[in-house]
């Protein structure tokens, strides 16, 4: 018998080149994209990989030459996640969240928004109702190193100077960036945590009442409430409704561990996660916008109702960017699957 | 494959517990989900092999991945990790120099930004790139893929990588943050937080990171292998087959795992080894000529190539009429 002639052998032979060439096509799209392929090579990409598809099962079947076998195992898989990874390039991923992904998500967890921001109101009534009644309880609520000339103590002038200062104007651009990456950890602990039953998230929401709360306080103690409202809203429309939305989606995750329904457990947290994480993704951008608006905005304008119209007008872009109702749920869909 | 699943019925075992506990995992789950909830898709693939995981392509042929060691992951975030310390000690660089002339604000704001956007979107930016796998991954050979077969989406990648913040860098900071003798409980409370996440992939049979469980995701081998030289049609053979005939008998002494791991030790190109089992093999096959080949690598190796390609060939042969013989033990 001559060593040639065997089956397997010829059966590699015939098939060789179009191996090598899907091989080679792979190599360029996985170091660049599929952009990157003539059209010729991209209608031929498909074909290849259907054929080598058949050279796999007819190799299993037939050939004993381990390394034929293993070899098309690897390149099959490969050409598998190239052509049914990701098909859209990242510019137009970025587009479709901004138009699509991220104001679907944000509806999608309406309810869970509501709870969230109840929590955090009433998070900020208890707080309220326990300093106004005795002032100790303010440090229980409010850390020393964030409190700084804020305290039950201070006087009127005290306290009205620490909302119109805008400081060090140098600064002010460094604070903003550390309020960014601060509160986007914050944020994403939020989400993070909300497995956990989604407890940390709530715990996370309520904490951020009682700071709230606790301000409001002595602030209002001291006749300064107007004013107050002017220094949070300009950005705490865009910050607290941020947080709100990752403790949302926390509790999103959370409520599907403890509630899976009739899909498994993990089925029901992996598609919670995936809409949540979308959410998440928009929050950090959210918190950048906040991050400017307190760093400077809050910084270089100190008229109140200028302060006020600011975080109204924000406030009301963020309300119809999300939940302006949107046609064709079955696109949105689609394009889920694909991006 | 099915015809190896029929083997074991009238194949005499070897690993009696292993074999009955694949049979009643198979029983129990059959091809539909199982109790880590994947797909319809993807099923546990009929096979030793508690690793392998086999997906279903939708043209119908099932791709077996491979999951990838727990060690490899591990080795993977420690190359990330030592690839972001040296990108921020360059970022520190950059921003200490821009610092030193005088423009204070803009420094601080490339290193508080460049260290964010380190830390959070690295592991985003190269998994949600095509190879789905960060620097340390494609050193290592392993990618991020999706556990139900789909497409990695984004927001898996996403929601896999946040979760990271509370598996490692949370206990990290903490352990950095804290000190004194208040929070030594804290610690300690920080430290048993990061093993239970650490070690997390070690108790599910799929190796799931706590990241991994949520965001639908899994981390498989990808290895890329090159097509090697058909061994049945090296030079040695299509010469020498005249030289080295074997009898059926001769040829009818071992099965398919044989032929596999013949076909490993030719590739090895180890003369140790090659000497070892050409002795062993003339020793089985009783070949009359075996002292001729003593201390004659060459003749060796031609030797073991046409014994290969005669083996192959009457292999492949039972194979087209639906016989797989697996091992020397399978007597059929």
């Amino acid at each position: 018998m001559s060593s040639s002639s065997l089956k397997s052998h010829k059966f590699r032979l015939d098939r060789e080149d179009g191996w090598k060439r899907l091989e080679f096509l792979l190599k360029r799209v996985e170091s660049r994209s599929l952009k990157s392929l003539t059209d010729e090579d991209l209608i031929a990409l498909p074909t290849l990989y259907r054929a080598t598809l058949s050279s796999l099962s007819v190799a299993r079947a037939t050939s004993l030459d381990q390394d034929v076998t293993l070899y098309l195992e690897s390149l099959t898989t490969r050409a598998y996640f190239a052509i049914y990874g990701n098909k859209s390039s990242m510019f137009e991923r970025i587009g479709y969240f901004f138009s699509h992904s991220w104001p679907r998500a944000v509806q999608s967890l309406t309810k869970e928004t509501l709870a969230a921001l109840i929590i955090t109101v009433l998070g900020a009534l208890i707080a309220y109702s326990l300093v106004t009644s005795n002032s100790d309880w303010y440090f229980s609520f409010i850390p020393e190193g964030l409190a700084g000339d804020r305290s039950p103590a201070s006087t009127y002038e005290e306290l009205r100077k620490t909302l119109y200062s805008g400081g060090d104007s140098d600064s002010l651009s460094v604070f903003a960036t550390y309020l960014f990456s601060h509160n986007s950890r914050v944020a994403i602990l939020a989400f993070a945590l909300g497995f956990a039953f989604a407890v940390p998230s709530v715990v996370l929401l309520l904490y951020n009442g009682f700071t709230l709360g606790a301000f409001i306080a002595i602030f209002v103690d001291k006749g300064l409430g107007y004013e107050l409202g002017g220094w949070l809203s300009i950005h705490g429309t865009t910050e607290i409704f941020a947080i709100v939305l990752a403790g949302s989606a926390g509790m999103k995750i959370g409520w599907s561990v403890a509630f899976p329904g009739e899909r498994s457990r993990m089925d029901a947290v992996s598609s919670a996660t995936s809409q949540s994480a979308a959410v998440l993704g928009g929050v950090i951008i959210m918190l950048f916008c906040a991050g400017l608006l307190e760093g400077f905005g809050r910084q270089l304008i100190v008229n109140d109702e200028a302060r006020y119209a600011i975080g109204f007008v924000a406030l009301t872009l963020w309300l119809l960017y999300f939940y302006l109702p949107r046609p064709d749920e079955d696109a949105q869909n689609i394009w889920d699957e694909i991006s | 494959m099915s015809s190896s699943a029929t083997t074991k019925k009238n194949y005499k075992i070897q690993k009696p517990i292993k074999h009955k506990n694949g049979k009643n995992k198979l029983g129990k789950n059959k091809l539909g989900k199982n109790k880590l909830g994947r797909q319809k898709n993807t099923y546990r693939a009929p096979n030793f092999d508690k690793n392998i995981r086999t997906l279903i392509t939708p043209e119908g042929i099932d791709l077996r991945l491979r999951l990838a060691d727990t060690g490899t992951r591990i080795g993977a975030f420690l190359i990330d990790l030592i690839l972001m310390i040296i990108a921020l000690i360059l970022l520190l660089l950059i921003t200490g120099k821009i610092f030193i002339e005088d423009d204070r604000e803009i420094a601080s704001i490339i290193l508080i930004l460049g260290a964010f956007l380190l830390r959070n979107f690295y592991f985003m930016f190269f998994e949600m790139g095509g190879k789905g796998a960060t620097l340390g991954k494609r050193l290592l050979k392993i990618r991020v893929a999706s556990r139900n077969g789909g497409h990695l989406t984004a927001n898996a990648v996403f929601a896999r990588n946040a979760l990271r913040e509370v598996e490692f860098f949370l206990p990290l900071g903490l352990v950095f943050s804290l000190s004194g003798d208040i929070n030594g409980w804290i610690n300690l409370m920080a430290l048993v937080w990061s093993l239970i996440f650490l070690f997390f992939p070690l108790f599910n049979k799929d190796k799931l990171r706590a990241g991994d469980l949520i965001a639908g995701t899994w981390v498989v081998n990808a290895p890329r292998l090159r097509l090697s030289k058909d061994l049945s049609a090296t030079p040695t053979v299509s010469d020498g087959h005249s030289k080295y005939r074997f009898s059926a008998k001769q040829i009818d002494a071992y099965g398919v795992r044989e032929l596999h791991v013949l076909e490993n030790i030719l590739r090895m190109k180890k003369s140790k080894s090659i000497a070892e089992v050409s002795a062993r093999i003339i020793t089985k096959i009783q070949w009359k000529d075996g002292h001729m080949l003593k201390d004659n690598e060459v003749e060796q190796r031609a030797f073991l190539n046409a014994y290969y390609a005669a083996l192959r060939g009457s292999l492949e042969a039972k194979l087209l009429f639906g016989v797989r013989r697996k091992d020397k033990f399978d007597r059929r």
